[in-house]
């Protein structure tokens, strides 16, 4: 566990119970049924929001609690444990390329509203299912068409950070702006979203900014993943502490004991590179890049074992949709395929590292 | 490797009925069903067949050739496994497929031939190879999974019938099945004796099923409670106290048609290969290679691994045939069969990235919209049918001579 300043434990500790009472996984089983256009409650979002949590990385000047990705991904993996339907990881990585790219008037104009709750943010890069592919969106005169699939809370956001062929891009959710959803098996947030014309106002920052915003966006989503693997675990642990067959607890046949030592090894180094990846953001580090794909990588791994074994070790009952495994086994994979999976972040550790 | 020739049936002999398939084949399937499934060997939903398709198993149950290797006597094809897999060729060939199947062919009907008497052959035998009879198999309970010697569903005694009551669970198809055979218990005292086999109507008054969702979105399974129901005495299969030897039996049969033995393995891997899925949607380097050098050994890995699998399923039955008995090979079946399969189904999301994620509506290719849904319902055969670790643990008591620590 990270060192933590007294005021992030008392953050942690605080979304930990808000993610448990308000947010347990029948809250997300109830939007799944209820399906709204938005696919997360706005109630419970505008609760976060009234916590500080959309602008933990928004500075007080601007109406924020500045407290930084370290305190971003306590809240994140808090809410991944529950599988809390909640734009906040797009709308903070949203906030991270403003913060990073914008400039002051672009920050003055949006940090404020974000931080407040009443705008949501995301990021618009992939033009196909995979990620790290060629962009094509372009920007004439101002305006930027191109079409962006599986945009993490397109249904319903209002603000669009866009890759162009030049750069990224401020793009508001209405002129221009048509959404289509795309419906996964995680049953969040994912739409197309076609922009034609729509008015874009140029982020600055620097050759790399694409990077450094999704290298922070990996890191952010490497967090949730982080709660989701510590949930299904705990979980799975739970219940071979009470199933009973062959007249002993099933946590009693070693063949189990032995995968369960195993995952709870893979928590531990994914603990350490996540908060490794929170801390690199935190600082700058020249090396975010490595620290994001070993934290993505890593993370990637360990939830796909952690969600697939909690299938298996809950034998038929895990199968049923009455029960939660299947939520944590669908969410994983596409976490898994976000900002790129396991393959792509190996390959670009070792082109970091020069081999 | 074994190259064993075969040794069944002489060569003109295979080669006569090569001929005489191929012309049934052309006679009897209408080319418009090629390339339909099977709906009865599907587990899910209710078997609704068209006119043509009728037809067709008719023409098929018939000649008993959905079970090409059953005795002629109960309506089975009577054929040598040599001529059975000439006619399997010539199906493929013509891309007929087999219209009988489900549970009655892959694990009830093997059973039955070699515990049922005379009269309960005669009565399910025909149905099943004709494909008129839909099978469920009631052995889970709540309390009795992998532990499913200590079922507790009780049979009470009433002289020329029993009176059955409990709960079973898991039953695929229950829904859809017209029977059911299942395992009860006639004897509390104790735990492997005390059970017994025993044949139900699911249309009995005091049967009731309620269908489970699954992961997957569907329901192809229930709960099924029994209230007294009467199940008469000639619906035993064996003795009582039997039932455990029975069901055993019928639970290889299980495993060696899950593991894919035989042709349904074939079917099991078939369509578009992953490496052409892969260049589609990831993209070629300048060799023509999938681009992505890691995914692209990952699915070498997998395509070998498949290989062997299918090699080591050629293997085990020539072994068998030769040593008259099963190979030992064939106890890993199940398990590589499972792990081989979801494995395949991971690689095709991962190679689609988010449009492999599909759940429904737009945006997704049906294909990749069905491989979500296979990917999701597959997690259940590293389950069903003896888990993983159970067969492990057979493999390491039975085969290996490990001891029991529990
Ligand atoms: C889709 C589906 C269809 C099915 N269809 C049918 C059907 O038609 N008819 C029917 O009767 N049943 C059916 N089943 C039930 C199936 O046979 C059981 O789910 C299976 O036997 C496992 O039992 P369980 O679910 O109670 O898991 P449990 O027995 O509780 O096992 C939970 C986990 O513990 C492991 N475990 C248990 N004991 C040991 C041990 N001694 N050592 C090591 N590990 C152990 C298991 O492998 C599993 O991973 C079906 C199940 C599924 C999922």
């Amino acid at each position: 566990m990270a060192v933590l300043t007294e005021e992030q434990t008392m953050l942690r500790d605080m979304a930990h119970e808000w993610a448990d009472n308000e947010s347990p996984v029948t809250a997300f089983r109830k939007m799944r049924n209820g399906a709204p256009a938005s696919f997360y409650d706005p109630e419970a979002w505008t609760a976060q929001a009234g916590m500080g949590w959309a602008g933990i990385l928004v500075p007080e000047e601007q109406g924020g609690v500045g407290m930084g990705y370290l305190s971003l991904g306590l809240v994140l993996e808090q809410l991944g444990r529950n599988l809390a339907a909640t734009p906040l990881a797009a709308t903070a990585t949203a906030t991270a390329a403003i913060l990073i790219g914008g400039s002051d008037a672009q920050k003055a104009a949006w940090l404020p509203r974000i931080a407040s709750g009443e705008v949501v943010a995301t990021l618009a890069i992939d033009e196909g299912p995979r990620f790290g592919g060629a962009i094509a969106a372009a920007v004439t005169g101002g305006k930027l068409s191109g079409t962006k699939q599986f945009v993490a809370e397109g249904d319903s956001a209002q603000l669009f950070i866009v890759a162009a062929t030049d750069g990224l891009y401020l793009v508001e959710g209405d002129a221009g702006v048509t959404r289509a959803p795309r419906k996964l098996a995680d049953s969040r947030s994912h739409a197309q979203v076609v922009f034609d014309n729509a008015p874009a106002d140029r982020l600055e920052g620097g050759e790399d900014l694409l990077t450094q915003v999704t290298d922070r966006a990996a890191i952010g989503t490497a967090a949730e993943m982080l709660g989701m693997a510590e949930a299904a675990f705990a979980q799975t642990n739970d219940y071979l502490k009470t199933r009973v067959q062959f007249g002993q607890v099933l946590a009693s046949f070693q063949a189990l004991q032995h995968r369960m030592a195993k995952m709870f090894t893979e928590l531990e180094l994914m603990r350490s590179a996540v908060e490794a990846g929170l801390e690199a953001a935190d600082s700058g580090r020249a090396n975010i890049s490595q620290e994001a794909s070993l934290a993505k990588a890593v993370a990637n791994e360990t939830l796909h074992l952690v969600s697939r074994e909690m299938i298996q070790l809950h034998g038929g009952i895990g199968m049923t949709d009455e029960h939660d495994a299947g939520f944590y086994l669908k969410r994983a994979r596409v976490l898994e395929q976000m900002w790129g999976n396991a393959a792509w972040h190996r390959d670009r550790f070792a082109r970091l590292n020069g081999y | 490797m074994a190259t064993a020739p075969e040794i069944d049936a002489p060569l003109n002999a295979l080669d006569d009925f090569r001929t005489q398939a191929r012309d049934w084949l052309a006679a009897n399937f209408p080319p418009s069903l090629k390339g339909r499934d099977n709906a009865m060997s599907a587990v899910e939903g209710p078997t609704e067949e068209d006119a043509e398709q009728r037809a067709w198993r008719e023409a098929m149950g018939e000649k008993g050739w959905g079970v090409p290797t059953w005795p002629k006597e109960y309506g089975g094809g009577g054929l040598s496994r040599a001529e059975a897999r000439v006619l399997q060729e010539e199906m493929t060939r013509a891309g007929a497929w087999n219209p009988i199947g489900g549970m009655g062919v892959m694990m009830f009907g093997p059973t039955l031939l070699e515990y049922g008497s005379e009269e309960q052959k005669r009565e399910h035998i025909p149905a099943i190879a004709r494909g008129e009879v839909r099978w469920c198999q009631g052995y889970s309970e709540p309390g009795a999974g992998s532990d499913l010697a200590s079922l507790q569903c009780f049979a009470e005694d009433h002289g020329d019938h029993y009176i059955v009551n409990g709960q079973k669970t898991w039953t695929s198809g229950g829904q859809w099945a017209d029977k059911c055979f299942m395992l009860v218990r006639t004897d509390k005292s104790k735990k492997h004796e005390g059970i017994t086999f025993l044949l139900c109507d699911m249309d009995t008054p005091g049967v009731e099923v309620k269908p489970i969702q699954l992961i997957s979105g569907s329901s192809p399974f229930c709960e099924t409670f029994f209230t007294d129901v009467k199940v008469p005495k000639s619906n035993r299969v064996g003795r009582e106290g039997e039932g455990w030897t029975i069901g055993k039996r019928l639970l290889q049969h299980e495993r060696n048609s899950l593991s894919g033995g035989g042709s349904a393995a074939g079917r099991m891997f078939a369509g578009t290969p992953l490496a052409q899925i892969a260049k589609k949607y990831v993209g070629v380097d300048s060799e023509g290679r999938i681009a992505d050098a890691d995914l692209r050994t990952r699915i070498a890995r997998h395509e070998m691994d498949l290989r062997s699998f299918m090699l080591t399923l050629r293997r085990a039955s020539l072994e068998a045939k030769s040593n008259q008995g099963p190979s030992a090979a064939t106890s890993i079946m199940k398990n590589v069969g499972a792990r081989i399969m979801q494995e395949r189904s991971e690689l095709l999301i991962e190679i689609r990235g988010m449009a492999g994620l599909g759940w429904e509506g737009e945006g997704f290719e049906e294909d990749a919209l069905k491989d979500v849904r296979h990917w999701l319902f597959g997690k259940a055969v590293s389950i069903y049918g003896g888990s993983t670790e159970i067969q492990n643990n057979v493999i390491a008591k039975r085969i290996l001579g490990m001891l029991d620590h529990q």
